[in-house]
């Protein structure tokens, strides 16, 4: 499997004109210019996904101000444009605004904290595939690169929580970090389970696997069981509502982000949206079937239909893995609008008396469903 | 190319550690050690040992370093320049079990044989790993699991709320 940057490398610098003894540069200018491509997709999507956000919300709870915000003759309204002059808002809003630090805060640390968070999720896009070949580095790895460096974002969520130096901060940082090691658990679990049946760690080779048999959701309840433990756990990874504990705004103020403002708080922004789309990604990929589409794996489970149909293909693939993960993310902001949070005390229940046993006997199941039916 | 990756890897593990055990305040020295684990992960993508790379990222930087960093954060004084002052006598034991480490750990490197011919990517380490886990390795494999399942049941003891 070629990845986009082997396409890039190869095709740039294997051009007669790039002399040998730029290959070193070449390479650094490739890294750079898919890096700003990464950069510049987070915050496109950040920025879509706070004007969806506002106006789940205001179509869910009748919230009559995003729908009124209007730009350019575009007036507003119970419209699907209704409002979109406040994306533009928000965001010059965020730009312009002071960046204050505390006093009695940790200077280095207030500062550098919050590019850690977003670091573990610009890290994370680099291994997952957005479409047949579309990923910057196809690694061998693939899901456990992708839990593993998202693991990271913890670190700079307690450290920014510690170096506000603020109580409102530091409970939530505290949740947190509890809320998230817990998480990660059933999270790995219900992975582990996929990987067992495929053999592999790679997104490709997942995805080929459904392909020739069927997607992960439908293929034994053990799986189906593993699909909501996946999602109901990445969804506490995010630490979106009914999990958002680390900056539930009625008790903490915004727990942990309580002391930032402007562009620093924008970070915060970028990098909660980029783990939405990072775990609405994964669920795609690793349950739905990514970029196979509904149409033609339909057809190929029922027999009718061999190979890609007109509807698969890696250009299709693009729009399905896309309406798949806009689908998640819209979940999440479903459960966000109509869900009440839970108890700290129901979090922890939740983690280790009902995902992770469910989680162990469900790798026990499905071994033995492999070798019954497999 | 390899040699310049090789060198900023190095220095980035020996300068941050530096500062890990150097630092006053113990939340700083924790940041820095994360660089110290990043730059050993670093070195073992450079030695194509991806997995091991991806699994020191999981257990040092998102497990036990969160630890850390969590119980440094209900220690008192972090910030302040205060160090503990330790008597002479105790110096000399610690730069005596130094001393004593470090020739340890020389004496391995220098009687280590180590590979010195050209690297070889290997296809597909993790299934080697796998495989080799669950047969030339089983014994290893499986008391390493019954020891972190002790550890387990252990905390898990320990935290249990008394009844009656």
């Amino acid at each position: 499997m070629t990845s986009f940057t082997d396409f890039l490398t190869t095709g740039l610098l294997g051009l007669s004109w790039v002399p040998d003894s730029a290959w070193a540069g070449g390479v650094l200018a490739v890294a750079i210019l898919l890096g700003l491509g990464v950069f510049t997709l987070m915050a496109l999507n950040a920025m879509v996904a706070v004007y969806f956000e506002r106006k789940v919300s205001a179509f869910m709870q009748d919230r009559l101000g995003p729908m009124e915000v209007g730009l350019f003759g575009f007036r507003g309204g119970k419209r699907f444009w209704g409002g979109i002059g406040q994306t533009v808002a928000d965001a010059v809003k965020l730009v312009i605004k002071e960046d204050t630090i505390p006093a009695d805060s940790d200077p280095r640390l207030f500062r550098f904290a919050p590019f850690l968070i977003f670091g573990a999720a610009f890290c994370a896009f680099i291994g997952i595939p957005v479409g047949y070949g579309l990923v910057i580095s196809d690694f061998n790895i693939g899901i456990l690169y992708v839990t593993a460096i998202s693991s990271v974002g913890v670190i700079g969520i307690i450290l920014t929580g510690w170096a506000s130096n603020n109580k409102w901060s530091l409970y939530g940082a505290m949740r947190s970090a509890a809320q998230i090691i817990s998480y990660e658990l059933p999270l790995g679990l219900s992975l582990l389970l996929v990987v067992m049946v495929v053999g592999s760690l790679q997104f490709h080779d997942i995805v080929a696997w459904q392909e020739e048999h069927r997607w992960f959701l439908i293929h034994s309840p053990f799986t189906m069981v593993a699909f909501l433990i996946f999602f109901m756990s990445g969804v506490a990874e995010v630490n979106r509502t009914p999990f958002d504990l680390p900056e539930s705004e009625s008790e903490l103020v915004a727990g942990f982000m309580t002391e930032y403002s402007g562009f620093r708080w924008a970070i915060f922004f970028l990098s909660e949206y980029a783990n939405m789309a990072i775990i609405s990604l994964m669920t795609a990929i690793v349950f739905l079937g990514g970029w196979l589409s509904p149409v033609g794996s339909l057809l190929r489970l029922l027999g009718i239909a061999e190979g890609w149909y007109y509807l698969d293909g890696p250009i299709w693939g693009v729009f399905w893995i896309m309406g798949k993960v806009v689908f998640f993310i819209f979940v999440m902001m479903w459960f966000r609008w109509t869900w009440p949070r839970l108890r700290v005390d129901q979090l922890m229940y939740t983690a280790w008396k009902v995902f992770i046993p469910f989680s162990l006997a469900n790798i026990f199941f499905v071994g033995v469903w492999e070798l019954v039916f497999g | 190319m390899g040699e310049i990756t090789f060198i900023i890897l190095a220095a980035l593990v020996v300068v941050t550690a530096y500062f890990t055990v150097t630092s006053p305040n113990l939340v700083h020295a924790a940041v820095a050690l994360m660089g110290t684990l990043f730059g050993v992960a670093g070195l073992y993508v450079f030695l194509y040992a991806d997995f091991l790379a991806a699994t020191q990222v999981v257990i040092y930087v998102g497990g036990i370093l969160v630890l850390i960093i969590f119980g440094v954060m209900f220690t008192t004084q972090i910030g302040s320049q205060v160090m503990v002052k330790s008597s002479v006598p105790n110096r000399l034991a610690s730069a005596l079990a130094v001393l004593v480490l470090f020739v340890g750990l020389a004496n391995i490197m220098l009687q280590a044989p180590w590979h010195r011919g050209e690297l070889v990517a290997v296809e597909g380490t993790v299934k080697t790993l796998g495989t080799s886990l669950l047969t030339r390795y089983l014994l290893h494999f499986e008391v390493a699991g019954v020891l972190l399942l002790l550890s387990l049941l252990g905390a898990a003891y320990l935290a249990r709320r008394e009844h009656g």
